[in-house]
Formats: C-alpha cells, structure tokens, sequence
C-alpha cells in the first residue's frame, strides 16, 4: 500500500486547495500583475492619462547612477545585519544553552525584541541615538566620536543596520537554540571524556550540524534586511543624509509613494520580485538539497 | 410602558433619524495632527452647529504626503472625498489633473456664494492662482519662513537687535561663538528656506517660465551665482561653527530648543511649538535674512503650507455645502481663531485687521512678523509663489544634494548644477504625463 493519499475525483484536491489558491491569487496574482502592468506605463498620479512606454521605466533605472548606488547601499546594509544578527545570536544562544538556573528569563528577554514593531524599534534607537538629547550618542561622544547621523552617511548606516540588528537577533536566537537543543548530547558528552573543551566541542560539533539552520537563517536574514527593516529606516534617516540610506524597498516606497511616479515605482518591484524569486529558486534548489546532514 | 409610548418612540426615533439623513455629509481628509487636529475638529463642529443641512466630517490622513497620496489613490477607486488638504508642493500635481479637481471660483459661481477673492492677501493666494485671478483652491494653512532668535544668548554676546541681512547673520553669529554659544543658526526645511525663499527675498528667480507659472516646459535656474554664493558661504559656515545642519523637514529644531544654536530660520507656525519647549526662554522673531549685496528693500518670501482642494464626482448638494463652509471658514471671526492659536498667517485682511483690534498682537509679541514679512511688499514675479510638478521629488533631491555639501562632499556649485539638472528630469517627466 502506497503512503501518499489518492484521491479519484479530479475536483476534490483543487476544491481543498482553493481558499489558499484564492488568497494568493488575490493578495499576490493580481497585485502582481497590476505592478508589471504599471512598470510598462507613464501615467500622471491621478491615472487621467497613460502612455505605454514599453521598457522606459527599466531602462532609465539601468541608466541612473542614483538606483545602483542603492543597489550597493541595500546589498551593504543587507550584508552587515544578516552577519551581525547571526553572529550575535549565535553566540547568545550558545551561552543560553548552558545557563541552569533563570534560563525562562533571559530567553524572554531575549525574545523580547522581535515583538517591537520596526517604526517603534526605528522611534526607540533614533532617541538613543540622537545627538543633542540621546544615551548612546552621549556615550560615543565620551569616547570621542563626534556623533552626527543626520549629516554623516557613516554615522547613519551604522545606525540603521545596528537597530536592524537588534530587531532580528531575537528571531534568530530562537531558531539557534532550537537546533542547539537538537543537537545530541551523547556526541558532546564523547568529545568530552576524549578531553575536548566546551569552545572546541561547540565549533567541532554543534556548529556543523547546525548548518541546515544556519543557512535557512541566512536567507530569512537577507529577505528580512531587504524587505521588513524599511519602518526602521522611515523613522531613524528616511533614507538620508544624502541617499545613502536610501534600500531598494525604501526607493520603492520614495518614489511612489512620495514622488507619484508610479511607472518606475512598479519597475522597480518587478525587479525587486524577480530578485526574491531568485533566492527562493537558489533557498530549495541548493541550500535545502546540499546542506543536510 | 404602554403600546401608546412605544409608539411615541418609535416615531420620535424615526423622526429623529430622517433628520439625521436629511443633513448632507461631506468629507475633509486633513494633515493636521495633534493640537492642530483638534482645532480642525473644533471648526468642523463650530461649522456643523450653526446650519443643520450640511455635516462636515474631518478625517485625518497622516502626514501632507500620504493624505495627498491616499486621496489620489481614493480618486482612483471613485472613493474621494469632498475636501482635501494638500500641501503647497502639491499644487502642480493638483492643477495639472483638470478633470479630478472643481477649481474654487467655479464652485463658489456655481453654488451662488458670495465669493470676493480681492479679500484674501494676494502673497497666499497667488501660490493657488492662475495667471488670470482665478483662485483654485481654498487656502488654509499658509506659514512663512521667519527668524528665530535666543534673546538670552544674545544678550550674553552683546548683541542688541537682530540681524537683518546674511552679512550681520555671520557678524552675529561670531560674536555668539565667541561667547560660549555652541552654533550660531540652524535651519528647518532647507529648500523651502535657503532655496525658494533665498530667491524670493531676493528677487531673484528659481527657474524660468516666472518660475513656472507660464507654462509647463519650465527649466530650473537655481544654480545661478547668487545661489551658488550663498549655498558655499554656508558650506563654509558649517565648517567654522557658524551653521549648523539638523536635519530634515523640522528635524532640526532641537538644536534651537536645547539652546545649542542661538538662531533658527523655520515655519512662523512653529512658534506655539518653540514656546513650548523653551517655557522660561525669552524668544525673538525676526524677519527672513536678506542679502544686501543683491536687493536693498527685500521682497515678501513665499509661503509653504497647505490649501484645500475640491475633488470632482460628488452631488451638487455636497458642494453647496462645501461652499458654505469656505465661506465660514474664511469669516474674519473663524481666520483670527485659527491665526491666533496655530501661527499660520491670516488668509483675509479682515482677520488681519480683527486680530491687530483684539490687540493680539501687543499681548503676543513676534506673532505679526510673519504677516508684515508678507504683505509689506507688492510680490513680484519671483516672489508670488512657485509652480512645479512633481516638486516634492525635487525637494528630496534639493535636500539630499545639500546634505552632501554640508558633509563637505561635494562644492556648492556641483551641489547645485545636479539638483538643477536632477530637477529639470521631475519636470520633464510631468510635463510628458499631463
């Protein structure tokens, strides 16, 4: 007898699927569609006049200097918080895997972090970051930096990837501690009698079998720093000083939103699409086959 | 309770709720937050208690942007409301899209309200105006640019009034650092300040086309010299202390409310909001800086702000009662309230006159340096207003292009020559998509 369910009637798998089937054509299909239907377009803001335009609103985004510098700016961005976010849990929940006693509290503090909405993360860390009034911008100028995000790109990309990073460490620790936990105790304690030490037993067996986890994170944290930390940046630097804190999604949003030129608005999510189909190809593709144990 | 006064009810209750149908509601989406916003509740309701056919329903929107954007996207899906308020870098956009908006004079022609636009203050209504008189949109909240200064500071430099022209801005300005002060002046809203109102206290043009109001093949000039040399000068002020950059929009106020800049140049409706962070400061308002190398009597400056605008695709009976709240709104009684408690400028001459006969102006000091800084001069050319599609792009590239001078990345003339030619794309684009 075969595991998998048969079903004879041809209808009733589609009539079990269909409400999912429904949502995504609803909230992806058919806004999708609307988004490369309007990339082809120049249309003024009311929608009274439209011109088909055919690749213009792509071709201009090859061609301006302002788009790949952002380009450059969201891979930057991306990089830095997907590395520091997973380090950082990484290392906390290493520690929390051994913690006895009051382990239920700093895993709740821990995990606090990832209940802030990304605009009140962005409100918090603006206020500790701020140069006249701000904790953290006090202290930097103790130490002699001559603090000043509004004016220096630096300044303000540290800023936003290190409140990035808070926000996504706590999301990350958990799944740590999940595959940590998972981790059989009888290898540890092997390694042990043969006279290895928590450091080495931590990078000799728990870090490669962790591995599946650590790359499924690595994907969530770069799809995360590309698309969810866009409430950060409107409310610490919207996307200045300069342009330099101006992500992709944060350009999206500028130049539709804003600017009302939706025709290159659109483009640019295609793009943008195009770009996260490309990671989930290369997520189940490669990652998910090649990386398991 | 008897069948008889269930009866009673139930006819009372419909009675009541046919009166509640038979008043007209019309929506206003608005900007106005906090204390603001309740103000504009507190009118709408003033508005709604006089008469009892219309209902005024105010909804607020978020910021200028996304109630501008949400009442776009509304018109899109037939979802409008009456009345939107849409700021002044707005006006293009709304003017260029002739079929979704009922320009004032026609609404108010066609509605039989008496309408006289020669009472309102030509330096606000020129903004909304065509080239022939005819008001386009109500005007509501109109501020201008004006000086703020620390008295106390100054007083501590020695210095007895306040600076008049960019010149005494800088001579000023070392005294305050010789003093202890940590930065002379900052700025909010820098193109608005240091960009479009530099060239109307001047006199001097920011783009061609009388700064677009002739036509929509405008080009974009503000990289002249006069620009150039100011933009540098406050480069290099920003190097020696002088000036001090805070920001975006009004981000940097702080710097003014916390004592560390002694000057600021910002909205004249910020001051409610200064004398409530600063409470035991005494506080001066002064007008705009000019440079006396270029005028020797300087022209009005321009005002930012927003107006209301009528959306098309609604009853006649909702613009009859639009109209009628216009004509509340701007009454000399309604405009001094609203003047007087929020800092915008007075959009007729009777609240004008009505505040300065209530004496208001004795009782608040600097509350009528913005209406003087106005009406003082005949606008100019230069001076009425600017019209710009797509402005609020050019804005952001007129800001991000300044943030890399103050930052010292780049010389005020490459600044300039890239916001102009940045500028003049916004421009392309929006004269192709009208």
């Amino acid at each position: 007898m075969s595991s998998q369910a048969v079903f004879k009637n041809k209808w009733l798998p589609v009539a079990l699927i269909s409400p999912q089937l429904l949502i995504t054509a609803v909230f992806f299909l058919w806004p999708a569609g609307q988004a490369i239907f309007q990339s082809f377009q120049l249309e003024d803001p009311f929608g009274l006049n439209h011109e088909f335009v055919g690749l213009e609103n792509f071709i201009h985004l090859y061609n301006d200097s302002n788009y790949l510098n952002s380009l450059f700016t969201t891979l930057k961005f991306s990089i830095s918080v997907a590395f520091l976010a997973m380090i950082s849990a990484l290392i906390l929940s290493a520690f929390a895997e051994h913690i006895v006693r009051g382990s239920m509290f700093y895993r709740t503090f821990l995990i606090w972090p990832y209940a802030v909405a990304p605009l009140v993360a962005g409100s918090l860390w603006l206020f500790l970051f701020d140069p006249t009034i701000g904790v953290v911008a006090e202290l930097l100028q103790w130490f002699g930096v001559n603090w000043n995000p509004t004016l220096n790109s630096a300044h303000a990309m540290w800023m936003v990837i290190i409140t990035s990073t808070w926000k996504q460490i706590s999301y990350n620790f958990l799944f740590f501690l999940a595959a940590l936990q998972s981790v059989p105790k009888s290898l540890h304690e092997a390694a042990a009698i043969d006279g290895s030490g928590p450091v080495k037993r931590f990078i000799t067996i728990s870090f490669p079998l962790i591995s599946p986890t650590s790359f499924f994170l690595l994907v969530i944290n770069f799809v995360y720093a590309f698309f969810d930390t866009f409430g950060i940046i409107h409310a610490m630097t919207q996307g200045g000083p300069g342009r330099s804190t101006s992500t992709l999604v944060y350009k999206v949003y500028n130049d539709g939103f804003i600017g009302l030129n939706l025709g290159s608005s659109a483009a640019q999510s295609v793009i943008l699409m195009i770009m996260v189909a490309l990671l989930t190809v290369f997520q189940f593709k490669y990652i998910e086959k090649k990386v398991a144990y | 309770m008897s069948v008889k006064h269930l009866t009673g009810l139930a006819v009372a209750a419909t009675f009541l709720s046919a009166q509640v149908h038979a008043t007209t509601e019309v929506e206003w989406w608005h900007a106005m937050g906090g204390n603001l916003g309740q103000k504009v509740n507190e009118i709408a309701a003033d508005f709604n208690k006089s008469q009892s056919d219309y209902e005024i329903k105010p909804v607020y929107k978020g910021s200028y942007a996304e109630t501008m954007t949400s009442a776009i996207a509304a018109f899109r899906a037939q979802q409008q409301p009456a009345i939107v308020q849409v700021f002044e870098v707005g006006t293009a956009t709304m003017m260029g899209a002739e079929q979704a908006i009922y320009p004032i004079h026609e609404l108010m022609k066609a509605t039989n309200e008496s309408f006289n636009p020669d009472n309102y203050l030509s330096a606000v209504t020129g903004y909304y105006t065509t080239n022939d008189g005819k008001m386009l949109s109500m005007p509501f909240n109109s501020s201008t640019p004006v000086l703020y200064y620390n008295k106390a500071m100054f007083k501590k430099a020695g210095i007895k009034s306040a600076p008049k022209t960019w010149q005494e801005m800088e001579d000023v300005s070392v005294k305050l650092l010789a003093s202890g002060a940590q930065c002379g002046f900052s700025t909010t809203w820098q193109s608005w300040t240091q960009i479009e109102n530099f060239g109307a206290r001047n006199n001097i043009a920011l783009a061609d086309n009388n700064n677009g109001f002739d036509g929509l093949d405008t080009k974009f000039k503000f990289n002249s010299a006069p620009f150039v040399a100011h933009i540098a000068q406050m480069a290099k002020w920003s190097e020696s202390g002088i000036f001090k950059y805070g920001g975006r929009q009004s981000k940097g106020m702080p710097l003014f409310y916390t004592q560390e800049c002694a000057m600021t140049m910002g909205s004249s409706a910020g001051l409610a909001g200064i004398q409530e962070n600063m409470k035991d400061i005494d506080v001066g308002v002064a007008e705009l800086p000019f440079e006396d190398t270029l005028i020797s009597t300087p022209q009005n400056t321009i005002i930012g702000g927003a107006s209301l605008w009528v959306l098309r695709g609604h009853s006649s009976e909702q613009y009859k009662g639009v109209a009628e709240f216009f004509t509340y709104l701007s009454s000399p009684k309604v405009q001094a309230d609203w003047h007087q408690f929020t800092g915008y400028l007075p959009i007729t001459k009777q609240a004008h006159t009505l505040t300065q006969q209530q004496g208001f102006y004795k009782t608040h000091p600097g509350t009528e340096t913005a209406v003087i800084q106005m009406t003082s001069t005949k606008p100019t050319v230069n001076s009425k207003g600017i019209r710009f599609g797509n402005f609020l792009q050019t804005r952001d590239i007129i800001n991000e292009e300044l943030e890399s001078v103050w930052s010292g990345d780049q010389s005020a003339q490459a600044a300039l020559n890239n916001a102009v030619r940045l500028g003049n794309e916004q421009l392309r684009r929006f004269e192709r998509t009208q």
